[in-house]
């Protein structure tokens, strides 16, 4: 069953539209890669989800309903979607507890100590348990996001979006992000990830995306999609990143 | 010999320069801290963003409105001609009588509130908007964004600035003598008009006054130190769990 359903999907800024009629659908326990160019609208669909970018029109279903409907509460229906940026944005007054206990707390108001038996133990799997204290500005970039996806695990989505989770990193420091994300694959989390490490996608997605200029070009199991594309674009973009 | 006649001015009259600079120090952290409220307030509302229609909108354009008039009313008079118009002036008008500390803690708020607003509101603006993204992320409302992630670093932000504040507040509030509030200035003025002895009595004031100004600039510093924390952290040597 699909947990989350998109429907006719755009999104423009101003003139430029970024999305055009996207149909597209995620299904539980379903590990989704999308793949494309920079500007092929991917991020923008992804943001588009959690409704950090207001999609100009079409349908967000979530559990039967569509999400765009004015008496929808937008609130409530970001603390099923887990979401880890391109640059962390850890909250930099908090410390590593604190940003993983602070949604749980004010949001789904949980009491504050079962906050943070829930936050150690998703600190303990990303391996961040030991730094409880520290403020963001002492961490590296892979620790603060592995800090900033078991901020999102926190708060139990049903779906981890991921938005370029290991481009801002240094090359040594994306191996132990993308260990953590490997892991929660494996753990049956549904996942959806913008990303432009096609090896990882290869091995981690159930489905890749191909994305471009606003469209889904192609979709399938990669073995289909990065292997063996049947769109001239898709196999153009492949050529152009694997070498 | 004027350090003979320092030492004498001290031991003759340490009694008025404390409580001199007693209302002098009263006044200006009294008054910092109220006018960073008021920055805060101005700032919060500066930044608010509605859609451009309805009461709402309309309603914050006016309280907006109001609140440019008076930041740009206290920032380009001077303050001593505002404390004869606030302390003469509503006596006058409309018959407020106030106390001339409560009159001189009005006005330097407000003088001090007119510049934090513009302050506050930078730092609102410098935020980045990653942090407001990730806290709508996790499902937090925009009141619960700005209580809980963004002006607690706004606050940390404006800290310097708002000590700046308070060290020309300690400075500014001399000009209160003029309503006659006994602050550090009056005191002074008055124990050289009893011995004549100008210049070694305002030295001595001159002194206080430094004394209290780097005093705050150093505790400021050190409280800004103590919440920045090391730059690099000790790992926690026993399991979490």
């Amino acid at each position: 069953m699909a947990v989350i359903k998109i429907e006719h999907l755009s999104k423009s800024f101003g003139r430029n539209q970024v999305l055009k009629d996207v149909n597209f659908q995620v299904e539980k326990g379903e590990v989704v890669c999308l793949i494309g160019s920079s500007g092929s609208g991917k991020s923008t669909l992804l943001r588009c989800i959690n409704l950090l970018e207001m999609p100009s029109g079409g349908q967000i279903i979530y559990k039967g309903e569509n999400i765009l409907d004015e008496k929808h509460n937008i609130q409530e229906y970001r603390t099923h979607l887990g979401m880890v940026f391109q640059q962390f944005n850890l909250f930099n007054n908090h410390n590593v507890l604190n940003n993983c206990t602070v949604g749980q707390v004010k949001v789904l108001k949980r009491s504050k100590a079962e906050a943070e038996k829930i936050a150690l133990k998703y600190l303990h799997i990303v391996g961040m348990d030991q730094y409880v204290n520290a403020k963001p500005r002492q961490l590296s970039g892979g620790q603060k996001q592995r800090v900033a996806i078991a901020r999102a695990l926190s708060m139990n989505p049903d779906v981890m979006l991921f938005d370029e989770p290991t481009s801002a990193l240094d090359p040594e420091m994306v191996g132990e992000v993308l260990k953590v994300m490997r892991q929660l694959a494996d753990g049956g989390n549904t996942m959806l990830i913008v990303t432009h490490e096609m090896e990882f996608a290869k091995e981690v997605a159930d489905r890749v995306v191909f994305m471009d200029k606003g469209v889904i070009v192609e979709e399938g199991p990669p073995s289909q999609v990065l292997i063996n594309p049947q769109h001239e674009r898709t196999k153009e973009f492949l050529k152009r990143t694997l070498k | 010999m004027s350090l003979e006649w320092i030492i004498s001015i001290v031991e003759n009259n340490w009694q008025m320069f404390l409580r001199g600079a007693y209302y002098t120090l009263l006044i200006s952290i009294i008054s910092t801290i109220i006018g960073a409220l008021i920055g805060f307030f101005i700032g919060i509302m500066h930044t608010i963003k509605v859609r451009k229609k309805g009461v709402k909108y309309y309603s914050l354009k006016i309280i907006n409105f109001i609140l440019t008039c008076y930041v740009e009313f206290f920032r380009g008079t001077p303050m001593i001609v505002q404390a004869m118009v606030v302390f003469f002036g509503l006596d006058m008008a409309f018959g407020i009588d106030m106390h001339f500390i409560t009159a001189g803690i009005l006005v330097v708020s407000l003088n001090t509130g007119a510049y934090m607003a513009e302050i506050v509101r930078g730092g609102i603006v410098s935020i980045d908007k990653g942090q407001y993204e990730a806290a709508s992320a996790i499902g937090m409302n925009h009141f619960q964004i700005m209580l809980n992630v963004v002006l607690p670093q706004v606050a940390r932000n404006v800290l310097p600035a708002t000590g700046n504040q308070l060290i020309m507040n300690i400075k500014d509030t001399a000009v209160l003598n003029v309503i006659g509030v006994t602050e550090l200035f009056f005191q002074t003025k008055s124990i050289a008009g009893n011995n004549f002895r100008y210049f070694e009595s305002f030295f001595v004031a001159c002194v206080m006054y430094f004394i209290m100004t780097f005093t705050a600039s150093r505790i400021l510093l050190y409280v800004e130190r103590r919440l920045d924390g090391p730059d690099a952290y000790q790992k926690e040597q026993k399991e979490a769990i």
